[in-house]
């Protein structure tokens, strides 16, 4: 028996199906009669089936040849199954591999999954037995007909053929015979509601294995963007950073290490989320190591953003972070706002004379202020990489080291791993209902707008002239 | 940790057409030029300079990636395995669904979670777009989009809004709203037009922009508010599959991969391809940056995965395996970037150790092949997507006492165990 390689259809020029080459070769590795998978005589109810080959014998069989373990081997045969290159003798519209001495067969591909070809064996179907076809496919068959119509007198003709052929064949070939086409087309026309292997998806607009016509702009656009080489380290270096990376996480990482009090989604209880919501009162201790990272972990944490303000205000130098945070809502905000938020942003940090003024050097200035003659987006990119580099270098190590990180630290709680009791089925429901639902995000959205917009309006800048003119009035 | 590195961006008249633009830095002839990226494109498609030929231009982008190749080549001493021989071994993993979503009538596509890391968005093939408490298993929203195939959603960083898109070659946002009758259809808002599919959409860090890819070869920067075009990215020369931004502080750029076997870095701001990767064998199905922002690593159809570093420039892992046969469809780290999860079109999931390049753990369970996988913003588990209509929800299991006690057995916490009974 073979397989003929026209079994793809057509998507041969699919990369994405490009897989079943190699699946093939294994398949043609398992029918050799002297290494492959051992087929015998197998009784399937009356009729003796030759060559017929048990599901625990191809589990064996792709566990000692291709190197997998158990499990791994019973999802590929599954995988050979639903491409149809194995078929189930018995229970045909499942196909799944059985592990145990359910009987299969390689197909032999004698047909193309063409509409012709299925309305021939529909009709091929009914002319044996009236009203043998399942609700599907007897819909498929009728919207055939209509649509074939013209060449119905042709399909009935080779069904019909098809047929006598058949009935001269010997019981035991015709058994054999029908169920691999039956197999054939559960594969190639599967029933609805079926998950089926076969489908691959949308095509792709573009079809990759069509050679890129190689045109002057194909090589045009090479020889201009290859100028930028980029800024290349020593792998050794580079490697040891990615590594350096993974074992200061390790311990934050769930999956390698437990996060405590427990996992939410282990134990239907949500402390852990609790005890680390954006605005917590008191932080966990591994939440306060975790902004001792990077500058970047403790900007991107409200909590710790929030408790680096405090520093700054103690500094009396948080007009850096503003700037910072104000830059970073012109990048992220709408077209609409842009211009008068630059204007904003310099009216407030930059021009001088401004009530919080920035500590630029002039060249970022210069450059800043001549892109604000046309503002756009970016235009305090420069003077925002100038004070967050700023920050970083020495803000940031000056907080790691103040009373108000040591104090922090100090306040912050570490729950204690939390020991759970998986009991009985009943222990498990009453978890599932005890499942809290949370405030939505929504809510808690609307609110921290409301709280920013307070903290705005109490920040602003004073006006000292008011100031004075309303002591001067009470005099 | 390392410095991220700042591309300094020059923004101004450009030499060509005068207009004010982000400019994109390149050397022509060894010559520095300030070129908008509409005028480099425009300077790549005007036809054969005074005595050059398409043999002249072969021969030059030739020597030009030799010369590429030769520089990596000086800097590559070490292989990212060699430098983990010392760090030790994961032990075995045994992961147990959590959850297990169903409500999708056709395959799910993709899948977002939220900021607040237990609300998941989910789209399908049938149009529908659901949001769900993935703790409660409750569905919180749910849309029916005017077209099928929708194989992108992002929800937004506020968790006010969601958008998708698909076979309507555009991208929606819906604002999410409390009240359950509303009909979400009637605020939502076009911002995306390409010409072909899209294939994947991300909000940036606010609400307000929205990076799309499309099946047309550009990724686009949208403003949410006007639906104007901010910035266009040309470069693919196939199907962009998938987009990612990356976890910078500068947030300035973002890694896109398609169908042309290429991984592209761009800048955001003025539409430059930064970096290009061109080692797979076949279609690029999804990009993930790893945490730190220094290197990402692709899914593709050619059944392996590989990481990139962006410093080093070139690929320094590749996760595959022998019996591993078909695509990978989709990949994400865990928290801290030791392990890759990666579904699979054989239905399976493989988990990889990313520093040592082996697997430590292959997951089954799904009944086709598997779309989508997330992992949550917390790290806590993680999402599996899957034509077969559900989505499961895993995570680790953890050292579960070997004995029993009266019928009871009680789970202790500890580092991950051999097996489980």
């Amino acid at each position: 028996m073979t397989i003929r390689s026209d079994r793809d259809h057509g998507q041969r020029c699919r990369p994405r199906m490009s897989c079943l080459k190699k699946v093939e070769a294994t398949v043609v590795q398992m029918q050799d009669p002297s290494t492959g998978v051992k087929g015998t005589n197998q009784k399937l109810n009356i009729t003796t089936i030759p060559h017929a080959i048990t599901g625990q014998d191809i589990v064996a069989w792709i566990t000692k040849n291709m190197n997998m373990d158990n499990d791994e081997a019973q999802a590929f045969s599954t995988m050979l199954v639903a491409f149809g290159y194995i078929y189930p003798l018995q229970d045909h519209k499942k196909l799944v591999l059985r592990p145990d001495g359910s009987l299969y067969r390689f197909q032999v591909n004698k047909w193309k999954a063409e509409d012709t070809d299925y309305a021939i064996y529909l009709a091929k179907r009914n002319i044996r037995k009236k009203g043998v076809l399942d609700a599907y496919e007897q819909e498929e068959y009728n919207k055939l007909h209509k649509w074939m119509n013209h060449k119905w007198d042709f399909i009935v003709m080779q069904a019909k053929e098809q047929y006598h052929a058949g009935k001269a064949r010997q019981k035991a070939d015709r058994v054999v015979f029908d169920c691999q086409e039956r197999a054939y087309w559960i594969v190639h026309r599967p029933p609805p509601q079926t998950h089926s292997a076969m489908d691959y998806g949308l095509d792709r607009h573009i079809d990759p294995n069509v050679e890129e016509k190689k045109t002057y702009d194909y090589y045009k656009r090479i020889v201009i963007y290859m100028c930028f080489m980029g800024f290349c380290s020593k792998s050794l270096f580079l490697a040891c950073s990615l590594v350096k990376y993974m074992m200061t996480f390790k311990n934050h990482d769930p999956f390698l290490v437990p996060c405590l009090p427990r996992n939410p989604w282990q134990t239907d209880h949500d402390s852990y989320w609790e005890l680390n919501t954006p605005d917590v009162e008191v932080p966990t201790k591994m939440r306060v190591e975790r902004w001792s990272f990077s500058f970047y972990e403790l900007l991107s944490d409200p909590r710790g953003r929030a408790d680096f303000k405090v520093f700054l205000k103690k500094e009396f130098s948080g007009e850096n972070l503003a700037f910072w945070e104000a830059a970073e809502e012109l990048k992220w905000g709408t077209a609409a706002s842009m211009s008068e938020k630059a204007e904003h942003i310099f009216k407030t940090f930059l021009a001088p004379g401004a009530p919080r003024w920035i500590n630029i050097d002039g060249r970022t200035m210069g450059l800043t202020v001549k892109g604000l003659e046309h503002p756009h987006r970016y235009v305090f990119d420069a003077a925002q990489t100038h004070i967050f580099m700023l920050m970083k270098k020495d803000t940031f190590y000056r907080y790691l080291k103040s009373p108000v990180y040591k104090e922090i630290q100090k306040k912050a709680i570490s729950p204690a791993p939390q020991f759970f009791c998986i009991c009985i089925e009943a222990q498990l429901q009453q978890n599932m209902r005890n499942r809290r639902p949370s405030v939505s995000p929504i809510i808690t959205w609307q609110k921290e707008q409301e709280e920013k917009a307070k903290a705005a309006a109490a920040a602003g800048p004073i006006d000292i002239k008011k100031l004075m003119a309303s002591k001067l009035d009470r005099k | 940790m390392c410095d991220q590195t700042f591309l300094a961006i020059t923004f101004g008249p450009c030499d060509n057409c005068s207009q004010n633009k982000p400019l994109m830095n390149i050397y022509l002839k060894n010559e520095p030029i300030n070129y908008c990226s509409l005028c480099v494109e425009l300077m790549a498609c005007q036809g054969l300079a005074k005595g050059e030929t398409i043999h002249t231009l072969k021969a030059e982008s030739e020597t030009l990636k030799t010369k590429l190749e030769e520089e990596r080549a000086k800097l590559h001493d070490v292989e990212l395995h060699q430098v983990a021989e010392k760090i030790e071994a994961l032990g075995q993993f045994v992961m147990k669904t959590r959850r297990t979503l169903k409500g999708h009538g056709n395959k799910v596509l993709c899948v977002d979670w939220c900021r607040d890391k237990r609300r998941i968005v989910s789209s399908s093939q049938d149009g529908k777009v659901i949001v769900w408490d993935a703790y409660t298993t409750n569905k919180e929203h749910a849309v029916t989009m005017p077209c099928t195939w929708v194989m992108a959603c992002a929800y937004a960083p506020s968790g006010c809004a969601v958008a998708c898109g698909g076979l309507d070659n555009k991208c929606s946002v819906y604002p999410l709203s409390l009240d359950k009758n509303e009909n979400l259809a009637a605020k939502k808002k076009s911002v995306a037009m390409h010409t072909n599919y899209l294939s994947s959409c991300s909000f940036t860090n606010s609400d307000m922009q929205i990076l799309t890819s499309s099946g047309d070869g550009t990724c686009a920067l949208w403003d949410v508010e006007s639906g104007q075009l901010l910035q266009s990215f040309h470069g693919h020369s196939a199907d962009v599959l998938s987009l990612n931004l990356a976890p910078s502080e500068t947030g300035n750029t973002f890694v896109s991969g398609g169908c042309d076997k290429k991984a592209n870095v761009w800048d955001m701001r003025s539409g430059q391809n930064v970096q290009s990767f061109e080692t797979h064998e076949s279609d690029i199905n999804s990009v993930k940056y790893y945490p730190s922002g220094d290197a990402f690593a692709t899914g593709s159809d050619d059944a392996t995965c590989r990481l990139y570093d962006l410093r080093a420039d070139r690929e320094v892992a590749i996760y595959s395996k022998e019996s591993i046969i078909f695509g990978a469809s989709s990949v994400d780290f865990s928290l801290s970037g030791r392990l890759l999860f990666a579904g699979y079109n054989d239905y399976t999931i493989n988990v990889w150790d990313v520093l040592k390049g082996t697997r430590v753990a292959i997951l089954f369970g799904h009944e086709n092949r598997v779309s989508t996988v997330r992992v949550s913003p917390d790290g806590t588990a993680f999402c599996s997507g899957s034509w077969d209509n559900t989505f499961d929800l895993r995570n680790i299991l953890y050292g579960f006492a070997l004995y029993w006690h009266q019928g009871l057995y009680i789970g202790v916490l500890h580092h991950p165990v051999m097996s489980v009974p």
